[in-house]
């Protein structure tokens, strides 16, 4: 069986700055994966470097996304494929409503992998669904894109585009932070109703707390540019109390 | 030594010059027009055409702009006529009374002029111009584009509105140019708005891409106290298009106007806006936007004069400019000595789309009263990658998404256009323009 995603030895530089060392990376459809680390360890370039955002170059080592080569695509065709990122720090885009945003990037990924593009009242229908579970107020969704939103709202907002693309690999960076207790229940459960057979997650995250409620198969612990460890879910509660200390550490 | 150095004439100027000559007595008008042509002309020839040292034109040199004059467009014949019926499809189907102008010339025949509104009248101003009537058809305006239109002018609308007529459907000014043999065309109009009157004038200025004609337009307006004008001015001349137009415009007191400007098309557009907020409590909002690409030039000049007491103003200007083209913004907000409580702010905001591309800003402000509030600023810059990143991340491919983010930029001037009608149809000319660059 072809791995969802599949990550070998890659290494990526950011303006001369070798980030990713060499990282390896197996996660297969129905699996969630966590990725810890320490501040600087390379936990936001890789999700990053899974998106294709600029500025980043690959300098070895190859990554197939349901056999294809992911990295010899623009981002938006990465997109139409299946992955998603959950950006750490969402952006505010003064003047697209939000709702002319969702309905203009599902019907372009719809359209890339020729499938009919829906029109307005079915995307609307879609979207007010998903709002309600996610606790949104559908006048959100008239403004311009997490322009004045809080930062759960925001979240609340990434998690609401995850659902309404269904992608096959979802990629949460940072997604508990900022948040208050409420709003992670509220992001986790959206999460969670996201947990499907054929799809895979790459949950990356510095503190375990957001690992109570998106419960992993695996975990990682990515410290300079690599994964140095891998085990269980036991692993992270084993991190929380013990520290990043002794990986640091190891890779220098 | 103070010798006044006067450069040598150009091309143009010359051409000019002799075009007066050989014109001036067979343009439309009497004797008392043909001495304001002929003092007009000669403030004209006093400065020459204008230059990057004449502070008002510095970005717009005409003198390098203009190469050479081009002979009057003759009144169009019955060819010409059809072939503008035909081009222009602007605004058409929104039910506006449309008034055409072909190549310079207004053509009642093909024009709205059915079920007149009680208060309103429209005429030729050639008719104004035969009856020998200088005042309220040629005057006003001491700039040399204006004086250049003052000698040649040789027809446009004449409109006026009496005090308390409120005119719900638009009046539709589409100047088409047909001309095969690249002509000249001066046209003067006036609108004159009564107190408590209001009205909704639009103007589209068109014409074919491959023919260097040149306009040179004029209007001039009063809006009386109290009343409202909403003047929308869409410049989509021609690919190789010379355009000049002044906009004058006396705005009385607690009245409302409301300007938006777009400019796509032509190779030089200079578009001067003179605004005088002549009584108490009077209201003037700008908007401007400017798509330009290829190697276009468009200069947005504008001066708001702020006379009396408790007026406000607000002008944002923004501009898209791609390829090699060039975009100026010149604003000007001068509060005078007894102009107390004005309230006046201007913006200037330049989307850069490419390495080569200009946009000059220059806003300014004088003020002589001491219990104001007035502001301006001006920003230039290009696409923000991170925002791109992040709609193609969603599955936007590069172009669409830079298309979102262009609309988003135009959209704030965009959208300060009240008719939802006319909203929706110039939104649909940005989209035009974006979908021209893919």
């Amino acid at each position: 069986m072809t791995a969802l995603l599949e990550i070998r030895g890659l290494k990526a530089e950011i303006d001369g700055r070798q980030i990713l060392n060499g990282l390896d990376l197996i996660v297969n459809k129905g699996e969630i994966h966590a990725i810890m680390g320490p501040n600087g360890a390379g936990k936001s370039t890789l999700s990053y470097v899974l998106s294709g955002k600029p500025g980043y170059e690959i300098t070895g080592g190859e990554v197939s996304f349901n056999g294809e080569d992911l990295l010899a695509m623009d981002p938006d065709e990465r997109a139409a494929k299946g992955l998603f990122l959950a950006f750490q720090y969402p952006l505010e885009i003064p003047g697209v409503a939000t709702l002319t945003f969702l309905r203009t990037a599902l019907n372009a990924q719809r359209k890339k992998r020729g499938e009919e593009e829906l029109s307005s009242p079915d995307v609307l229908k879609r979207v007010r669904e998903l709002a309600k579970q996610l606790s949104i107020d559908p006048e959100m969704l008239k403004r311009p894109l997490n322009v004045g939103f809080s930062g759960g709202e925001k979240k609340r907002n990434e998690t609401l585009q995850m659902a309404l693309l269904e992608p096959k690999l979802c990629v949460l960076d940072e997604t508990d932070s900022g948040l208050d207790i409420d709003a992670l229940r509220i992001v986790a459960d959206g999460v969670n109703r996201l947990r499907a057979a054929d799809r895979g997650m790459i949950v990356i995250t510095h503190y375990q707390r957001l690992l109570d409620y998106i419960v992993p198969d695996v975990v990682h612990v990515l410290s300079a540019g690599r994964i140095v460890k891998t085990g269980g879910k036991e692993l992270a509660l084993e991190l929380e109390a013990t520290g990043y200390a002794q990986y640091q550490s190891e890779a220098a | 030594m103070n010798a006044e150095i006067r450069p040598v004439k150009t091309a143009a100027e010359i051409g000019l010059a002799d075009l007066f000559a050989a014109s001036c007595a067979s343009l439309p008008g009497g004797r008392n027009i043909e001495t304001v042509r002929r003092g007009a002309f000669e403030r004209f020839v006093a400065q020459g055409l204008p230059h990057s040292r004449v502070e008002a034109w510095r970005y717009t040199d005409l003198r390098r702009l203009v190469r050479d004059a081009k002979p009057l467009a003759s009144r169009p014949d019955a060819t010409a006529k059809e072939a503008a019926g035909i081009a222009t499809a602007a605004f058409a189907n929104l039910g506006f009374r449309r008034l055409l102008i072909v190549n310079g010339a207004f053509v009642p025949e093909l024009s709205d002029l059915a079920d007149l509104e009680p208060g309103v009248s429209i005429r030729a101003t050639v008719n104004g111009l035969d009856a020998d009537d200088a005042d309220g058809v040629l005057d006003g305006g001491d700039d040399v584009a204006t004086a250049l239109n003052t000698a040649f002018a040789a027809d446009g609308v004449i409109i006026a509105i009496d005090p308390g007529v409120v005119v719900t459907r638009p009046i539709h000014l589409a100047f088409v140019t047909t001309a095969a043999t690249p002509a000249a065309m001066f046209t003067r109009s006036s609108l004159k708005i009564g107190a408590g009157a209001g009205v909704t004038l639009i103007e589209t200025h068109e014409g074919p891409d491959r023919s260097d004609y040149q306009v040179n337009t004029a209007l001039r307006t009063i809006v009386g106290d109290g009343a409202r004008l909403d003047h929308v001015k869409v410049t989509s001349e021609g690919g190789a298009a010379l355009h000049i137009a002044t906009l004058q415009a006396e705005i009385g007191a607690e009245a409302v106007y409301s300007e938006f400007g777009l400019v796509t098309g032509g190779a030089v557009v200079r578009n001067q806006l003179f605004l005088k907020l002549a009584g108490e409590g009077t209201i003037a909002n700008v908007h401007q936007a400017s798509l330009l690409a290829g190697r276009q030039h468009a200069d947005i000049t504008l001066t708001v004069d702020h006379v009396a007491a408790g007026s406000q103003s607000r002008e944002v200007f923004k501009a898209v400019v791609d390829d090699e083209a060039r975009a100026v913004f010149q604003g000007k907000i001068t509060v005078r000595q007894g102009a107390q409580q004005t309230d006046a702010r201007m913006m200037a905001r330049a989307l850069l789309l490419s390495d080569e591309a200009v946009a000059n800003c220059k806003p300014e402000l004088e003020i002589f009263a001491d219990d104001v509030q007035c502001g301006h600023g001006t920003t230039t810059g290009a696409l923000d990658d991170q925002l791109k990143f992040y709609l193609m991340a969603r599955g936007i491919p590069e172009k669409e998404a830079e298309a979102l983010l262009i609309q988003a930029f135009v959209g704030e001037v965009i959208d300060a256009i009240a008719r939802d009608d006319l909203r929706e149809a110039l939104s649909g000319r940005m989209l035009d323009w974006l979908k021209g660059r893919e």
